[in-house]
């Protein structure tokens, strides 16, 4: 089967006084439906992976292949959550979710329609109106997950997308991301540097290495059984052997990232 | 909802304000009634107040309020489009910003006012000479608003917005300007007065019509009551100008929780 998303041998190489190498010879894939989380420790070039899979950063070296097709510009496959603030702050939460409709050229009053039920979906009918400055930061996490599926992207791009969260908050939107996500099963990238939300999470882990020239050092398969309750599923005996699998070879990592991080 | 102490407090406030008011006027009136302050240069304020209340009422002043009114509007009006459009252009053109760098500066750091005879040669005595100064004093407070406007969009509200599938125009029209807007709005209440000035500056330095012309005409006889009474419907009318835009402002910016404001100096 063709994987929905290939990153085929990347490098990103950024220019400087001292060129840096972010990321090196990395290869992933992910098929269709599969969920992949990406952890490793922070500052390992992680996030400038998801840019070169979405099209926003071209790689120095290497191939993005969707859907079997080399990428040229943006990937117009793929919808992205940013880590960040990403909405627009002019526009209110119905109108930012029907953004992308309106940018296909979709008819205001329809794409509008058809974002009130999104914000159905997550939980936010009653709040089209608000604009971005007076929605909670998981209010606005809510808005922009609806921004992203309300396209229909065949692949997701997820870039620590709860990280700002509190803990509930975020086990909240971890459990609404996978009941969306068995609804109608998306190729998802998943970055995050949070082990237990990578488990919890996907069905395949991949562990970085500590920069410059992160790497993947290994991958696990999460036979944990779906549907999966985030919280619940923690505390499972499957869960824990896992973590401790991981955490062992991603221990030395992050140790490594720190004494690094120490130095600058 | 305000509270009805605070709402007690905003009265007592407006009485004081008001008792402060009064106060000037009495002092101005005692002094220049004692003949401590000459009263040919200092003027009287009860023949002032007249002056203002008997142009209210025979209504001459109304003719030159519009003419003042419509050349603030004007200026208003061409300098924001102008510095939006120019603004938006060089902010997102690198090349040509870096090109006439200087020269926007130069133009910003000139004292603009000396352009008005050059105007009253160019287009005369009426109200299109006032408006081109207003202008070029509306001009630059929009463009410097815009070009802050659009380096202010965040990169990943820009970066979200490529993702949902914006093309260049649409980046233009659904987040530049919008941001670009929000700055300017907010920057409403400079270039309003600023485009004030420059129809008043104007009318004042050669003109027929408008309320900086009274203001000179009662100047050429010495007649200082007059002259007060031009300064108080002027400041009035730009307390009404303010009001006005506050009101605005509130419609349009209701999506923000604080405005900045960037001004050129």
């Amino acid at each position: 089967m063709t994987p929905a998303l290939a990153l085929e041998q990347i490098t990103c190489t950024f220019a400087g006084a001292s060129s840096y190498i972010a990321v090196r010879d990395v290869s992933i894939e992910v098929s269709p439906g599969e969920f992949v989380a990406v952890v490793g420790p922070t500052g390992c070039g992680k996030s400038t992976l998801l840019n070169v899979a979405a099209g926003l950063l071209a790689p120095s070296a290497g191939t993005v292949r969707v859907l079997g097709e080399p990428l040229r510009g943006l990937n117009r496959h793929a919808g992205y959550m940013f880590q960040a603030e990403c909405l627009m702050p002019w526009r209110n939460a119905a109108e930012n979710v029907a953004a992308g409709l309106q940018f296909r050229g979709l008819e205001r009053l329809e794409s509008i329609r058809r974002a009130q039920e999104w914000l159905a979906r997550v939980g936010l009918e009653d709040f089209g109106s608000r604009y971005p400055h007076q929605l909670s930061g998981g209010m606005r996490k809510r808005v922009a997950l609806a921004q992203t599926l309300i396209l229909d992207p065949s692949i997701i791009l997820m870039d620590e997308p709860f990280s700002a969260l509190d803990l509930q908050t975020r086990q909240l939107m971890e459990n609404e991301l996978l009941e969306l996500w068995t609804r109608n099963r998306k190729s998802v990238l998943f970055i995050t540097h949070d082990l237990e939300e990578a488990i919890s999470l996907a069905d395949r882990v991949v562990v970085f290495s500590a920069g410059p020239a992160a790497h993947p050092i290994g991958q696990f398969a999460i036979d944990l059984p779906r549907p999966r309750d985030v919280a619940e599923v923690r505390l499972t005996k499957r869960f824990l052997e896992l973590y401790q699998r991981i955490w062992e070879l991603l221990k030395g990592e992050v140790l490594k990232g720190h004494a690094q991080q120490k130095l600058i | 909802m305000r509270s009805r102490n605070s709402s007690r407090g905003g009265i007592r406030l407006f009485a004081y304000r008001l008792l402060l008011l009064f106060s000037v006027f009495g002092a101005w009136h005692l002094l220049t009634a004692t003949g401590i302050l000459p009263r040919f240069f200092f003027g009287t304020p009860t023949l002032v107040l007249e002056n203002v209340a008997r142009w209210f009422i025979n209504g001459k002043i109304y003719a030159h309020l519009g003419v003042t009114l419509v050349e603030t509007l004007l200026a208003f009006a061409t300098g924001t489009l102008l510095g939006l459009v120019i603004g938006l252009w060089l902010a997102l053109a690198p090349i040509a910003s870096s090109l006439l760098d200087p020269y926007i500066k130069a133009g910003n750091a000139m004292p603009r006012v000396i352009l008005a005879p050059i105007f009253a040669v160019w287009f005369g005595l009426g109200i299109l000479s006032k408006v081109a100064l207003g202008v070029t004093l509306v001009f630059f407070i929009v463009f410097f608003n815009v070009y802050q406007g659009v380096k202010d969009v965040s990169p990943i509200v820009l970066a979200n917005a490529r993702m949902l599938g914006a093309t260049r125009r649409q980046l233009l029209r659904y987040v530049y300007l919008p941001s670009a807007t929000a700055w300017v709005f907010s920057s409403l209440h400079t270039s309003i007065g600023m485009a004030f000035v420059g129809a008043v500056v104007g009318e004042y330095l050669g003109s027929s019509s408008g309320v900086g012309y009274l203001i000179l005409q009662a100047e050429g006889a010495f007649d200082i009551n007059t002259v007060f009474a031009g300064i108080l419907v002027l400041t009035a009318f730009a307390l009404v100008l303010d009001f006005a835009v506050t009101a605005l402002e509130k419609r349009l910016l209701r999506w923000r929780p604080a405005a900045p404001i960037v001004e050129p100096h």
